[in-house]
């Protein structure tokens, strides 16, 4: 890798050349966005479980000064160097050898499971190309500007039945998709879309502002494909391929829902007959704000009176072990957060050590350039020698810390990543608590209903002959309380199929995490290891460079 | 030209165990014991001097001495040994909080340690008065001297009479109209002049990142303690496998962190500090050519008014004034005092010639040690984190594959 000394040496002034270097690497092996970390230590894998793939070198013994006992390696089995294993991967044919033509686009970005997983579906969704349009509007003062996003689709999904498509969404559509989704989908673990951001339009046009979003749309949408369930779904399928309008429903606005609301609400209070019972088919969702104040008041009675009325509800959470682990997640959605903060300040240290051990490095190369311009004695020139020497290795250990940690950065992003998904599981967990509360809500006025019909009964058959005020009233509760039965049904089996899909997503992402996870581990140590012998190579080198000088063996 | 006069002093140099004919003079600093209350308190340590040479008072004499019994060594051997690079003395600490600490008196006691044992094994400098008592006498004489060199009514007659002359000749020239300044311009000197500064400023730089990596060191050590405990409480709250994978994680995590913890230290006292000393005495350096410059100054100068003294004397015999035995006797007298003025810059001249090689030697082993040992530690950690990272891999890959 060393050219000529003096034109390496002095060429490393430039010290973005090792990262160029790197990304160069990088486009080598395939896509861009990750791909090639994940092949890295694909094939790092691969070599592990193989030592004799003849993919990777014979493993090199490290012997760097033969004399001092401190380098020799101790153990009896010469341990395969992982040096080169680290920088192996960016082959294309290595790449389909191993792994049976799996892409890695499986997964959004670093996340990449072992190749267990289904192994020839393939989608890879890519948002780009940002591009200013206007609304059209008739209004004097011209439609408002806003950003689309091209979005390309390529996959080998049945359902999909096109292998490519691109069509061009806004923000906006993105938050009716995610709408749609969470309606459809009540109990899944749906990862949680991009934030709106509470911005200045003249922010919004902002070209960072505008790459932030478009990488956190890539990143979702690339996390909705990655879910087993909802990439089938329909609502995900018209997001990706339907051209020119979205064709889903918008969710209205919180203004135009309390409008709405305002307007049922009377008749709901005073109304004739069924109209204070919740429409059946409404039941499948949560109350929502603005539409049905009359629904959300009712629940909001009941969550209280469960909290603090002496009554038990009729249905109680009583999954223990439902509450057991919505505790657990909720520890170990902290438990990441700690990690995920250590380990950007890692990541940190470790991109100053580099830094640091560079800047040495050119100091000292200065300092050799001077001690042999103004060389009067030989020991100048010996120590000018000795500096360039030490700057060498500090240099090149330099480049090396850079790249572990570029390295360090891909691998220890699954625990971000989980951060999303750990939202996504309190969603879950949200919709099943919002079903329960229903079904409770359904029940007590159910038996409130019944108590009223009783009451009115009790007093009409004490007039003789019939009270037709009464009896009429009686009709009309009846058919009230029927309409409430058939509602309180239609929630208890939304709120069972909620559970399943609950218990289902949890085991899922449990295995998913405890799969990631793993690899993330493995990956990061491998890449310590791998870069540690690179960079004791170095010093070792070094060492033996200077070993005039060693005064331990001297006994004085 | 390169002298072997650095084979003659390690000859002194060498351990008592030699053969006894041998001359050998050895001193180390040790113990350091904080002494006094308060803001008055202090570090004192035992100087042992070893040696059979005459004018010392025995093999073997261990003395208590302070800081600031050493400044005062120093201070006197400046003076006296004009144009001698004198080792340089480890800075006064800055920082209150940090006089005290281990660490910081541990790298003194080392930096003193090699300071006496550099005077001692100069082939002029060891012969000094001055050291022997300074690695001789009671603690109360020391004190008494010690105390004489901090005020400014020490001064030597000879000093004042220096002073009265500069302003002289300061008026002298502007009345004269010679405005410009006296100085050396030989090519050599020029060259080496020039080499000193800039060669300060390299080292200064060089020393700086020197001492940002030491905190580097330290700063990713922690941030691997931090880690590794932060992924024993993930691996708390996962069940099996992953749960062991993540303990075992941090535990290696908590382990390199201190192996980084232990380098960082080895490269501030066998790596920074070298460089520190060597930036140290590259300012020693530029004090002796200001001395120089004024042993130059004096010589020009004296030179001049001697010259003027003679032609003043030349003119008064032709005219056979009765001034001239007068005039003889000034110009006798300023001529002495040229001709010293003369020895004495040229005495710096000499030793400057001859110190500058060794200068250049000294530093060559010295800085070369320190690369050597700072390669090697750096050269131990990496393999040490490598192997402990690696112990953890067959465990990861049982359970990948598992």
């Amino acid at each position: 890798m060393m050219g000529s000394e003096n034109a390496d040496v002095f060429e490393e002034t430039n010290l973005n050349a090792a990262k160029e270097e790197m990304e160069n690497l990088a486009l080598n092996g395939g896509d861009v966005n990750g791909d090639s970390s994940n092949s890295a230590y694909r094939s790092a894998m691969s070599t592990l479980s193989n030592v004799h793939d003849p993919l990777s070198p014979l493993p090199t013994v490290l012997t760097p000064a033969d004399s001092d006992p401190l380098t020799a390696p101790s153990s009896y089995i010469e341990p395969p160097s992982y040096a080169d294993v680290i920088f192996s991967p960016f082959d294309e044919t290595s790449d389909s050898e191993i792994n049976g033509g799996e892409d890695s686009s499986l997964s959004p970005d670093s996340l990449s499971r072992s190749p267990s997983s289904s192994s020839s579906d393939y989608i890879k969704i890519t948002v780009s190309n940002p591009q200013k349009e206007q609304e059209t509007s008739n209004s004097i003062v011209g439609g408002n500007t806003y950003i689309t996003y091209q979005i390309t689709t390529r996959t080998n999904l049945p359902d999909f039945g096109v292998s490519e498509s691109s069509v061009r969404r806004r923000f906006r559509d993105v938050v009716t998709l995610a709408d749609r989704l969470a309606e459809s989908y009540r109990g899944f673990c749906i990862p949680p879309r991009p934030d709106k951001s509470v911005v200045e339009s003249q922010v919004m046009q902002k070209q960072e502002f505008v790459e932030q979003r478009r990488v956190a749309l890539e990143k979702y949408l690339r996390r909705l494909s990655a879910h087993p369930v909802i990439r089938k779904s329909d609502e995900l399928k018209v997001f990706l391929q339907v051209q020119g309008k979205l064709p889903l429903p918008m969710s209205t606005d919180v203004a135009s829902r309390m409008l709405d609301g305002a307007v049922k609400l009377p008749k709901q209070l005073f109304g004739e007959g069924g109209a204070s019972a919740v429409p059946v088919h409404e039941v499948v969702q949560p109350a929502r704000g603005g539409r049905d104040l009359l629904r959300l008041f009712k629940e909001l009675r009941q969550s209280v009176s469960n909290d603090w009325g002496g009554s038990k509800p009729a249905v109680v959470e009583e999954d223990k072990e439902f509450l057991e682990k919505k505790e657990k997640m909720l520890d170990l959605e902290q438990q990441i957060i700690n990690s995920s903060q250590q380990a950007e300040s890692l990541v940190k240290a470790q991109q100053d050590m580099g830094e640091t051990m560079g800047e040495l490095g050119l100091a000292f190369i200065k300092l050799t350039k001077f001690e042999n311009e103004e060389a009067v004695f030989n020991s100048q020139r010996t120590r000018a020698t000795d500096m360039k020497n030490l700057a060498t290795a500090a240099v090149k250990a330099s480049r090396f810390y850079r790249e572990l940690n570029s390295q360090t950065v891909k691998h220890l992003d699954t625990l971000h990543e989980y951060l999303g998904m750990m939202m996504a599981v309190q969603g879950a967990f949200a919709d099943r608590c919002s079903a329960l509360l229903t079904v409770q809500t359904l029940l007590s006025e159910l038996s409130s209903l019944q108590a009223r019909a009783e009451k009115l009964e009790a007093a009409s058959s004490k007039v003789f002959g019939g009270d037709k005020s009464r009896i009429r009233k009686i009709e009309e509760l009846k058919e009230t309380i029927k309409v409430t039965e058939d509602a309180k049904n239609v929630a208890i089996r939304e709120y069972e199929r909620i559970k399943d899909n609950n218990r289902s997503e949890v085991e899922r992402l449990d295995g998913e995490r405890r799969a990631d996870f793993m690899n993330m581990m493995k990956g990061f140590v491998v890449n310590q290891v791998g870069y540690a012998e690179k960079i004791s190579n170095v010093w070792a080198k070094a060492a033996e460079e200077t070993s005039q000088y060693d005064r331990e063996k001297q006994s004085s | 030209m390169e002298s072997s006069s650095t084979e003659q002093t390690r000859n002194v140099m060498q351990s008592p165990r030699s053969p006894s004919s041998q001359p050998y003079l050895s001193a180390s600093v040790t113990d350091p014991v904080k002494l006094g209350n308060g803001v008055q308190a202090y570090i004192s340590y035992r100087v042992i001097t070893k040696t059979n040479l005459p004018e010392y008072q025995g093999p073997e004499k261990i003395v208590i001495r302070r800081y600031s019994d050493f400044v005062w060594l120093r201070d006197r051997l400046f003076d006296k040994y004009k144009g001698v690079f004198v080792p340089p003395l480890p800075e006064k600490s800055a920082v209150e909080k940090f006089r005290f600490s281990a660490e910081f008196i541990e790298m003194r006691r080392a930096a003193l340690d090699i300071f006496v044992n550099r005077i001692a094994s100069h082939p002029e400098l060891q012969q000094s008065e001055d050291l022997r008592t300074f690695l001789q006498a009671d603690e109360e004489t020391m004190e008494r001297f010690r105390f004489q060199e901090t005020g400014i009514f020490n001064k030597k007659p000879a000093d004042f009479m220096q002073m009265f002359r500069d302003v002289q000749s300061k008026v002298s020239d502007a009345v004269l109209g010679k405005e410009k300044p006296v100085e050396e311009t030989t090519p050599e000197y020029e060259k080496l002049k020039h080499y000193i500064f800039e060669l300060e400023n390299h080292l200064a730089e060089a020393q700086k990142h020197a001492y940002r990596l030491v905190k580097r060191h330290r700063e990713l050590g922690q941030s691997l303690l931090d880690f590794g405990k932060a992924v024993k409480l993930l691996g708390a709250c996962e069940g099996e496998p992953t749960g062991k994978l993540f303990s075992d994680l941090g535990t290696k995590s908590e382990l390199v962190s201190i192996k980084l913890q232990k380098e960082a230290q080895q490269v501030l006292m066998n790596f920074e500090e070298p460089l520190k000393d060597y930036v140290r005495y590259v300012q020693s350096i530029k004090a002796t050519i200001a001395e120089r410059a004024t042993a130059f100054k004096q010589h020009c100068e004296l030179a001049e008014t001697t010259k003027l003294k003679e032609i003043n004397l030349d003119k008064l015999m032709l005219t056979r004034s009765d001034k001239v035995g007068e005039a003889e006797i000034e110009y006798r007298e300023m001529k002495a005092e040229s001709e010293e003025a003369t020895i004495r810059f040229e005495r710096i001249v000499k030793r400057m010639n001859e110190e500058i090689v060794r200068f250049q030697e000294q530093k060559t082993e010295e800085m070369g040690v320190a690369f050597h040992q700072f390669a090697k530690g750096q050269a131990r950690l990496a393999n040490g984190i490598a192997d402990a990272w690696r112990a953890l891999l067959p465990k990861l890959e049982a359970a990948s594959s598992a």
